[in-house]
């Protein structure tokens, strides 16, 4: 398994994340800024990989 | 004084300002795609006296510097552009930095950018896009009843590519759709490249004039829309609120629009496309984001200036020079995307540049989406048979503005 760690100071609100992995991520409500919904995910979970690597503010990480 | 074609030739291989110039109406300029392939930033010279600046071609570079705010997006300082625009010359007796618009958060960096961006990302969130798509589906539907209704042939882009993102986006802000003709062709100014300095101010002016005039009344009569809620934000001076819902209304007309009829004719003159898109509607999203990533409206690429010196991929890049980058030939870079010459709805468009990278990146985004998966959808169903009804070389491009497209699509069913 993998951590999945956001940085919601560095969050643009772009919405990728939820876009690209719903399950996982989701939105504030007043911001739109990241909400978790899982802090982990399997290590072989493409959707995770790609919103990670699709954040245009470089707010998301995976940590092993 | 030295003109541009002298400096052109003076200056050897180093290109003075970006070739627009295209041999194909959706793919990028060839001259720029040659330069793509010869480095994937290279040094170019800039309008109006050839300063030295900076052109990034690549995917891998162009999210790079998108992502670095040390590349700034305020532009102040001497004005210096990518392509020769009508005035330009009078920037060369500029000699403070450019005033700054209020509220035009485009134009601005962090902290500034995140105070005013943060204001207006509760509003474009996926979840709030989901919330909105029977209304989009409504329009839509409206003006595809309008249109078939309508004589034949019709032109595409007044009756449904213009339309459907102007009411949505009107409809949202809470602008009375019925007085667009108070604003759009000063809307569309800000974006025409053959547009002078002066005619731009004045564009803003009248703008900032039309849309102060709804704060003060969205504050006395608040409605239930984003303009009366960001005029009940006492944080925001009248001035923010009005900058930021012309940033608004002026970025939602012109690029879903310019998308949704250059989009139609890249799927009637790839018929294989429009085809599976109606036999497999499960298909959209991704086609939309082929689309997106195969055409890249975005002209004139991205402009950003660098505030310090500071080494970037081994090069010296000096304090206020410019750096544009051109998505389009990032869009099409072969080192990420497989065969990205060619229109594939059922390929893997993601990572495309369409919508900047960074923490600029397009705050419409997911309402551009939903916008364009509801219209292709609807007018690939209701009309199935649809095809140009002039000759592919004969539709009239647009290639003076910052977004690319087509000024008319005669269609006919």
């Amino acid at each position: 398994m993998v951590r999945i760690v956001a940085d919601t100071e560095a969050c643009a609100s772009s919405g990728m994340c939820a876009l690209t992995a719903p399950e996982y991520f989701d939105q504030d409500d007043e911001d739109g800024r990241v909400v978790l919904l899982a802090d982990e995910a399997e290590d072989c979970d493409g959707e995770v990989a790609d919103a990670v690597r699709l954040c245009p503010a470089g707010a998301l990480r995976l940590e092993s | 004084m030295s003109t541009p074609a002298d400096a052109a030739v003076s200056t050897g291989d180093i290109p003075y300002g970006i070739p627009l110039e295209r041999d194909h109406p959706f793919d990028p300029p060839a001259a720029v795609m040659a330069l793509h392939r010869g480095s994937e930033m290279r040094r170019m010279r800039y309008y109006p006296e050839g300063r030295l600046g900076w052109l990034v071609t690549s995917h891998r570079l162009a999210r790079k510097v998108l992502a670095d705010t040390r590349f700034s997006s305020t532009l102040g300082g001497p004005a210096q552009v990518p392509i020769p625009m009508p005035g330009v010359e009078a920037y060369l007796d500029f000699e403070g930095d450019f005033p700054l618009t209020p509220g035009m958060f485009i134009e601005m960096d962090p902290p500034d950018h995140t105070r005013l961006r943060r204001k207006l990302t509760g509003v474009f969130t996926v979840k709030r896009m989901k919330q909105l798509e029977p209304r989009i589906a409504e329009h839509v539907n409206e003006r595809l009843d309008a249109l078939a209704a309508g004589p034949r042939p019709a032109d595409l882009v007044r009756e449904f590519a213009v339309p459907v993102p102007a009411m949505m986006i009107c409809e949202l802000l809470g602008v009375p759709y019925g007085q667009r003709e108070r604003f759009e062709a000063d809307a569309r100014a800000i974006f025409t490249t053959d547009e002078t300095g002066e005619g731009k101010q004045r564009a803003m002016l009248n703008l900032f004039a039309f849309i102060g005039e709804l704060v003060a009344a969205k504050r006395a009569d608040p409605t239930d829309d984003l303009l009366s809620d960001l005029a009940a934000d006492a944080d925001l001076t009248d001035e923010e609120v009005a900058g930021m819902a012309i940033l608004l209304l002026v970025a939602g007309h012109e690029t879903t629009a310019k998308m949704l009829a250059l989009g139609t004719m890249a799927l009637l003159e790839n018929r294989d496309q429009w085809d599976l898109l109606r036999e497999r509607p499960e298909l959209m999203a991704g086609g939309v984001e082929e689309l997106l990533r195969y055409l890249t409206i975005i002209h004139t690429g991205l402009i950003r200036q660098v505030k310090e010196d500071f080494e970037f991929e081994g090069h010296q890049i000096k304090a206020r020079e410019y750096v544009t980058v051109y998505v389009q030939t990032a869009n099409r870079d072969e080192a990420h995307f497989i065969e990205p010459e060619k229109l594939d709805v059922t390929g893997d468009a993601k990572g495309h540049l369409t919508f900047g990278h960074g923490v600029h990146q397009c705050l419409g985004q997911q309402l551009a989406r939903m916008e364009m998966r509801i219209a292709f959808a609807g007018l690939i169903e209701r009309f199935p048979g649809l095809r140009l009804a002039v000759p592919a070389a004969e539709v009239p491009l647009v290639t003076g503005q910052s977004f690319y497209g087509v000024a008319e699509l005669p269609v006919t069913w």
